[in-house]
């Protein structure tokens, strides 16, 4: 018997000033294998991690923002932006990583997992959710 | 229907209460706990915000924590209910979800 439930990750920090980021990713990659109903939200410094182009050679730290772009094989294919944090931070979408999904029911045509939203419309997700995790 | 929201850090130190606040619903719980109680309190600059919260949520504080950083229930403002662990623990289970903002 399997159960699926809807579990928002909510990632609210900067990638590597902390280890909140890594964390948050390497827990949604683990959960993805139960098959659950999983989306990811970017707010406040959260939307940092997205930023296109992290070098952290200058840092002694694995730059693991390369991984996002697997979540789409993970089946994880919501990933909410929350525009007024973006704004805040002078970002727009441009900035961040494209990160898509094939869907094996149309031939794996490429879809879009990246999803502007606003402060409205998230709050109306996490009321949605059976579970959230902070980050 | 409604979520717990929890707020455990101080307003003057993080935004978890500013984004909490931005995000919760009308009608949501939220909690304050550990350093978050500090958002609790009269005079301070978060009062207000917290005053006008009060009025669209059903807002609560950690009588334990209040009292481990020597603030008194008379300091807290208007509209917030003061709670126990054991009361912690039923807003939990009253509740359809729990939001952490860490």
């Amino acid at each position: 018997m399997s159960i699926t439930k809807r579990l928002m990750y909510v990632n609210r920090r900067a990638p590597y000033g902390t280890i909140y980021a890594l964390e948050s990713l390497e827990v949604v990659l683990i959960g993805a294998a139960f098959e659950q109903d999983v989306s990811l939200a970017f707010v406040d410094d959260g939307v940092y991690q997205l930023v296109k182009g992290q070098n952290t050679t200058g840092i002694g730290v694995k730059n693991f923002s390369p991984a996002y772009a697997a979540l789409g094989d993970y089946d994880v294919k919501k990933i909410y932006i929350e525009k007024e944090s973006l704004d805040q931070r002078g970002l727009s979408m441009d900035d961040l990583q494209h990160l898509t999904w094939e869907d094996e029911n149309e031939d794996y045509a490429e879809k879009e997992s990246m999803h502007l939203v606003s402060r409205e419309e998230l709050a109306d997700l996490l009321e949605e959710q059976d579970v959230v995790f902070s980050f | 229907m409604a979520t717990l929201h929890t707020v455990n850090k101080s307003p003057f130190e993080r935004n978890a209460l500013d984004t909490c606040l931005r995000l919760a619903k009308q009608g949501s719980g939220i909690l304050f706990l550990e350093d978050g109680v500090y958002g609790a309190l009269k005079g301070t600059a978060a009062s207000e915000k917290v005053a006008k919260a009060a009025g669209e949520h059903k807002v609560y504080v950690l009588g334990p924590d209040l009292a481990a950083r020597g603030m008194q229930e008379d300091q807290i403002l208007d509209g917030i209910q003061v709670v126990d662990y054991a009361g912690f623990v039923d807003l939990a289970a009253e509740h359809d979800r729990v939001n952490a903002w860490l």
